[in-house]
């Protein structure tokens, strides 16, 4: 009796299972060994590099920051923080290599992306010869090594084709392109006129958010579509003007002269910028280019037919219906191809371009011999832009997932 | 091919003579001499066929005979190599524009439904009216809702196509149609992807509107449907209009042998 009545809860409750066999222990274990052997590695080459370097006479630490930096960074045009040879510390150089990586990365995702879409979608034009040459670019350029890519823009096409400087294309004073680059008319705002240009570009910007709220409006009360794109480069280039106008005397522009061999002054775009935007670009815009065609294939056929029947158009069924649709299977990958244009563009290194791979983990570790400082700050870089990549993209993924699926 | 012989020479006279009662007499859609073929295939054979405004037709045959690529072509989904169609007056060739203007005029509903799970009901039924027919949003909304409550759905429009069953979805699909105000409705096997409870409330719509005077071409084998809404039922097979007749005559003594198997094995279950 009193057996049977103390078995039957017993029975109730789950088996016990020997922990070697519990997938909760078992995960545990092999989590906690990992960790524990990357800890060992990590504090054995740590130790061993930093015994070699305090052989060599090296006090690891971050105190070589504030040094300043014995050499020149071979092209500096970046505008916010620029670099002078003799006066700038190391800190700054990191600063500068972090600043032209994110600027390359940032104009690189852009192109990637709006050529990437492009080139996707025709891929899957109904015309067979332009559905054939967006295929055919896709193979070249996917099948290709980036670095022999950039090598190629950078030393076979855009170097021979530009000219040497005295002989520079000219547009007027304003506009000159040699191997240097393109030089611009940088604008010198003097005393009040400043204030007129932010005012202006503040105005033009609350003109063109209220035209697109009017334009919306209007559509939804009588139908009837808005020029908007058209109608805000026309409010930029207006509000430009007035601005030119009222300023006056207050602005000047600075124009690029040439000097000895090299033309000096003005705002210049690096050719070795533009070619690696574009070789980056190019590149990465063909992987871009599969995911969209994938996405593109993968919403039902049903969805465009239904969208043609009611009929919308081509250019319609895509916007409204098919890509809307298709970006659920596109961005996943595509985050990762903008994830791989970022770390991508440290292959800069081969043409010279002063990205941190460059400037930092190049020229100022072979300066300093601070290995491991350097190699830390190098890599922690491409973690947090990765990070936040995927973090933004990551939320504009949870807003385009379909509900009641 | 006797058969085959003796019916072509029927076609025309009927066709011609007495118009089917249910219609205004007005010629709503004409094909004549459609041929199509997918590759070798071919799907399509000298398909002659003249429906009236108001007409309602019921398409039936076996399973690739071709009944979803006939009415396909009368909206361009799909495109036929020989013969000519044409819809209120407009000849479908390839000019874009008149293929534009006939899809503004035909409206279809597919199998399958075909809503777009990104939109909620109410954005899926103004999405052409706003930018094909460039209809104020406000217009476009409240003719949603007039539809949504014919086909007795009001209470859906902020819901999203995946959170409706089979049969609301359907009723979407007919609503959606509608919007556009088509002067006709082509129906591709509007119910057999439905469990049978939720056929009745998409037929009852359908029945509905037929009684409203629209004129129908639907690809269907529920042969209730048929009896009680359609004017004349055509026997596809093999690409070819092998029977076409009034509903009682069809169902009660047809004249075709292919005809005859079919409609035994449509009712034996
Ligand atoms: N895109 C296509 N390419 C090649 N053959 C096709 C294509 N679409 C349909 N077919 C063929 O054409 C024939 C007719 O197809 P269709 O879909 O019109 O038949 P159906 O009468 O609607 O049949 P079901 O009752 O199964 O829907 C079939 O034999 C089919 O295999
Ligand atoms: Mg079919």
């Amino acid at each position: 009796m009193d057996d049977s009545q103390q078995q039957q809860p017993a029975a109730l409750q789950p088996p016990k299972i020997p922990w070697r066999r519990d997938p909760a222990v078992r995960a545990l274990f092999f989590q906690g060994a990992l960790i524990a052997a990357l800890l060992w590695a990590i504090v054995t080459v740590a130790g061993n590099t930093a015994r070699n370097m305090e052989e060599r006479g090296i006090k690891i630490g971050l105190h070589f920051f504030d040094d300043v930096a014995p050499f020149s960074i071979p092209l500096d045009f970046f505008p916010f923080w620029s670099f002078t040879l003799g006066e700038s510390l190391y800190w700054e150089v990191f600063v500068i290599g972090v600043q032209n990586t994110i600027i390359i990365s940032v104009f690189g995702i852009i192109g990637a992306t709006a050529l990437g879409f492009f080139v996707g979608v025709l891929r899957l034009s109904p015309n067979w010869l332009v559905a054939k040459f967006a295929a055919a670019y896709i193979e070249a350029f996917r099948n290709t090594p980036l670095l022999l890519q950039l090598l190629f823009w950078n030393f076979a096409v855009f170097l021979p084709l530009a000219p040497p400087p005295r002989q520079s294309w000219t547009l007027g004073e304003s506009f000159i392109l040699n191997k240097a680059g393109l030089y611009l008319p940088n604008p010198v705002l003097t005393g009040i006129g400043t204030v007129i240009f932010t005012v202006s570009a503040v105005a033009a910007i609350a003109a063109i958010i209220a035209m697109r709220k009017w334009a919306k409006k209007r559509q939804e009360e009588t139908g009837k579509p808005f020029p908007l794109f058209f109608a805000s480069l026309a409010v930029l280039i207006a509000a430009a003007v007035l601005a030119l106008l009222f300023a006056g005397e207050q602005v000047s522009f600075e124009y690029a002269e040439l000097k000895g061999l090299n033309y000096r002054g003005g705002a210049r775009l690096p050719l070795i910028a533009f070619a690696l935007w574009f070789g980056l670009t190019a590149y990465t815009a063909a992987f871009i280019a599969e995911n969209v065609r994938g996405g593109i294939v993968a919403v039902a056929k049903g969805q465009s037919e239904a969208a043609r029947s009611l009929g919308l158009h081509h250019g319609a069924t895509l916007k409204l219906v098919v890509i809307p649709q298709a970006m659920r299977v596109i961005i996943p990958p595509t985050i990762s191809q903008f994830l791989n244009l970022t770390k991508n563009s440290s292959l800069a290194v081969a043409i010279g371009y002063p990205e941190v791979v460059n400037v930092w983990a190049g020229i100022s570790l072979n300066q300093t011999g601070q290995s491991l400082v350097i190699m830390a700050m190098t890599i922690g870089v491409y973690w947090v832009l990765s990070l936040l990549t995927s973090a933004a993209l990551n939320y504009y993924n949870t807003r385009v997932q379909l509900r009641g699926r | 091919m006797e058969n085959g012989n003796t019916e072509n020479t029927e076609k025309p006279a009927q066709n011609g003579g007495a118009p089917p009662q249910n219609g205004n007499g007005e010629m709503c859609m004409s094909l004549n001499a459609v041929n199509k073929w997918y590759g070798e295939f071919h799907v399509l054979r000298d398909i002659n066929l003249e429906v009236c405004t108001g007409e309602k037709l019921v398409v039936c045959g076996p399973s690739g005979s071709g009944k979803s690529t006939l009415i396909r072509c009368i909206n361009r989904l799909e495109e036929h190599q020989e013969g000519r169609i044409s819809v209120n007056g407009i000849e479908l060739n390839d000019d874009l524009k008149h293929i534009d203007e006939v899809r503004r005029e035909v409206g279809m509903v597919f199998q399958h439904f075909n809503l777009f799970p990104h939109l909620t009901v109410l954005q899926n039924l103004t999405l052409a009216p706003i930018w094909v027919r460039k209809t104020p949003k406000n217009e476009a909304e409240e003719m949603a809702m007039h539809f949504l409550k014919r086909v007795k759905i009001p209470e859906q429009a902020a819901k999203y196509p995946g959170q409706l069953s089979g049969g609301q979805q359907q009723r979407v699909a007919i609503a959606r149609s509608l919007c556009m105000k088509p002067k006709v409705m082509l129906f591709d096997e509007p119910t057999s992807a439905l469990d049978p409870e939720m056929i009745k409330e998409v037929l009852d719509v359908m029945v509905e509107l037929a009684r409203e005077g629209m004129t129908m071409l639907c690809v269907t084998h529920e042969m209730g449907f048929a009896r009680t809404v359609a004017d004349r039922v055509i026997f596809m097979d093999e690409g070819q209009i092998v029977e076409e007749n009034n509903p009682e005559d069809f169902f009660n003594n047809p004249q075709n042998d292919r005809t005859k198997l079919f409609l035994s094995q449509i009712l034996s279950h």
